[in-house]
């Protein structure tokens, strides 16, 4: 099923995650309802088991909610099978993980071509894809070299230009900070504002580190157990 | 995911864990190759005792007789025998029509006679017999001590071994040594002499019918071959001869045939006939329509083609089990195949996570693991069809050290033809996809959470 947009990314409509543990029902994500607009920049905040993650998965289309509706780009992601939740992840988003997931047996430049292989893009498009990915965070001079060779920001930056080579219109984002330095950390952030703004593409982060959040993001939603407990724009 | 993006990353993996899926693609090549190995000894022997039978002349000959004769070699006509037509002599003729037959070769008399042999001054009696000049591509003479017939019409002779030593108790030495054949020349004589002979004709008491008499006389023969066994020893061949001239030479002989006295009462005996013709077809397959042309033309025909029959489902069905204990070894090989890819998938869940996050579908994983069994399937395949012609090799190499040892011929013991290594590489494929199927879907079925998850 389909829905009209009305300029919305994301639409998150009384979305719920429950999962058995043993004995215990466990609630990851209790009726939560959100907007994202195209081109918005948010944080998802809160601690650790606060259901964030979990939202992320669901809008990724690798988990499935219990209840509720997931749209994006008008499409109900919950109605969808798992075919087309592959070409879901595969056009319309890109994820970078806290760490990083690059394969690491592939060079700088396999890694990132390797979106276009699964999403069967014509082999003479492809060098020039991966090095527009690759020049946008600034590796041009790394194509060659494994993740082993690469230092904590560079494998996050090479996560991002994989997350970025297909062109998707949500780019989602899991604790891309987690594993670095302040320092890289930030460099990274400045690197996924600079993607929003120049590209306009809408980026969903979660984090913990609010100061970061604050900084970059120009929305932070926040989360605990499970609910969503504050919805802001920054000024 | 495109053919040959999951063939680079299916080769890619393979690589990863060069060791271990090494060591899996080598247990497929040794189930592989014992499979080959097997049904290369089967089809090996299968070849063998075709060329053998097939070179002896006896499965892709007819042996042909006139109707009138009173034995009948066929004994009982088959049931599906075409009608039976008028009886024909076997004469000169008729040999020319049969000959003419599609798929015909070659027709030539059955010429056997016991005679007496001289050398050194001793007489020995012996079973003469024409040898046709086609039989010396067959596999007859293969390994005889000297040389086949210079040529379908030269005076020389080949001798069988047990004959051979009769003669010589070195019976090498014989080679090139010249023996003496005496025997009975049939001369026909002319109608009036034989008229003046009896005093009256035959019948109506019109002109009489032409006798024949026997004349002795003596061939010079160079011995030019000792065989080892006797050729063709059977109905139909030229068998049964221990002394073997060309047949050319045979028939000049003019020996005087039992059917010749038969061929005197009825008056026939202008025309020579034939006591028996040997008809060769190009292969056995023909044999049966040769045949029955044959006996539509009014002579009896007989061959031994049902037993080529019997001889191809005994070998089937020897092949059959070869082919069954030589697969053992693949099946083994692919319980191989299975661990190994059930433990790809243990150490790869982050990676299969990975892919799936970045728009893998569960076909493109279940599809990737199908690859790199098949791809073990085909370089294990590719491996033991080799291995396994080597073993073949070996296998001939040593039955034949064996056998000169024993001052015994070699032989092809193993083949290898390409539906073999065709056919072993297939079904090493499939046995590795099969073996992959298991290992594909539980790969394809993982929850990319988990797997991301996954440490």
């Amino acid at each position: 099923m389909t829905t009209s947009n009305n300029g919305l990314a994301i639409q998150v409509d009384r979305l719920s995650r429950h999962y058995q543990m043993g004995d215990a029902l466990v609630r990851a994500l209790d009726d939560v309802s959100l907007n994202v607009r195209a081109a918005e920049f948010v944080a998802l905040l809160g601690s650790s088991g606060s259901g964030k993650s979990t939202l992320l998965n669901l809008i990724a289309g690798l988990d499935r909610p219990t209840t509720g509706a997931i749209f994006a780009h008008g499409r109900n992601l919950a109605e969808l099978d798992s075919q087309e939740l592959a070409q879901h992840r595969s056009k319309t988003i890109g994820i970078v993980f806290q760490a990083f997931n690059l394969l690491p047996r592939m060079t700088l430049e396999e890694n990132v071509e390797l979106p276009l292989r699964l999403a069967e893009v014509d082999r003479g498009d492809r060098a020039a894809r991966v090095h527009e990915a690759i020049q946008r965070v600034h590796l041009g001079a790394r194509l060659t070299h494994r993740p082993s060779e690469l230092s904590g920001g560079e494998q996050q930056r090479a996560a991002l230009a994989r997350a970025l080579v297909n062109r998707p219109a949500i780019l989602l984002a899991d604790e891309p900070t987690g594993n670095l330095d302040s320092a890289t950390g930030e460099q990274i952030m400045l690197l996924l504002r600079e993607i929003n703004e120049s590209l306009g593409m809408t980026i969903v982060m979660v984090t913990h580190e609010r100061t970061l959040a604050e900084r970059f993001a120009r929305r932070t939603v926040v989360l605990a157990d499970g609910k969503l407990v504050s919805d802001g724009e920054q000024s | 995911m495109k053919a040959r993006d999951l063939t680079e990353l299916a080769v890619r993996n393979l690589r990863e864990a060069i060791l271990r899926n090494s060591l899996t693609t080598l247990g497929v090549a040794v189930g592989v190759a014992s499979l080959v190995a097997m049904l290369s000894l089967g089809v090996g022997l299968q070849e063998l005792a075709n060329k053998r039978l097939s070179g002896s002349g006896l499965f892709d000959a007819i042996f042909i007789t006139p109707r009138s004769n009173m034995r009948g070699f066929g004994a009982q006509p088959r049931a599906n025998a075409p009608p039976a037509a008028e009886a024909q002599p076997l004469d000169e003729d008729a040999r020319q029509k049969i000959a003419q037959i599609a798929n015909v070769v070659e027709v030539y008399p059955e010429i056997r006679f016991p005679t007496e042999i001289r050398f050194e001054g001793k007489p020995h009696m012996t079973m003469v017999a024409g040898v046709p000049d086609s039989s010396r591509n067959g596999g007859s003479f293969e390994g005889m001590n000297g040389k086949f017939f210079s040529g379908p019409s030269s005076d020389e002779a080949i001798l069988q071994i047990e004959f051979a030593k009769e003669l010589s108790e070195k019976p090498e030495t014989l080679l090139g040594k010249e023996l003496v054949l005496r025997y009975a020349e049939r001369q026909a004589l002319p109608p009036d002499s034989a008229a003046k002979d009896s005093g009256k004709g035959r019948g109506s008491g019109n002109a009489p019918e032409a006798g024949f008499s026997i004349v002795p006389h003596e061939k010079k023969l160079k011995v030019v071959g000792i065989v080892e066994t006797e050729p063709a020893a059977g109905f139909g061949g030229f068998g049964r001869g221990r002394l073997l001239i060309p047949n050319e030479v045979a028939q000049a002989l003019r020996i005087a045939q039992a059917n010749d006295l038969r061929d005197v009462l009825r008056g026939t005996n202008s025309k020579p006939s034939f006591m028996s013709l040997t008809a060769r077809v190009k292969s056995p397959k023909q044999v049966q329509a040769v045949e029955d042309s044959i006996k539509k033309m009014g002579f009896m025909a007989f061959s031994l083609l049902d037993a080529t029959r019997n001889l191809r489902l005994i070998f089937t069905v020897f092949d059959l089990f070869l082919g069954i204990f030589g697969s053992l070894a693949l099946a083994v090989a692919s319980l191989g195949i299975i661990n190994t890819l059930v433990m790809a998938i243990l150490e790869r869940r982050r990676e299969i996570g990975v892919l799936k996050a970045l728009g893998a579908a569960d076909s493109d994983i279940r599809k990737l693991f199908f690859a790199e069994a098949g791809a073990m399937g085909l370089f294990g395949g590719v491996l033991g069809v080799a291995i396994g012609w080597f073993i073949g090799r070996l296998i001939t190499w040593g039955t034949n050290f064996y056998l000169r040892r024993q001052d015994l011929p070699g032989i092809d013991l193993t083949s290898v033809p390409w539906w073999l290594m065709l056919g072993a590489i297939t079904f090493a494929v499939v046995v590795s996809l099969a073996a992959g199927l298991y290992p594909a879907s539980r790969a394809a079925r993982l929850n990319p959470v988990e797997a991301l998850r996954y440490e």
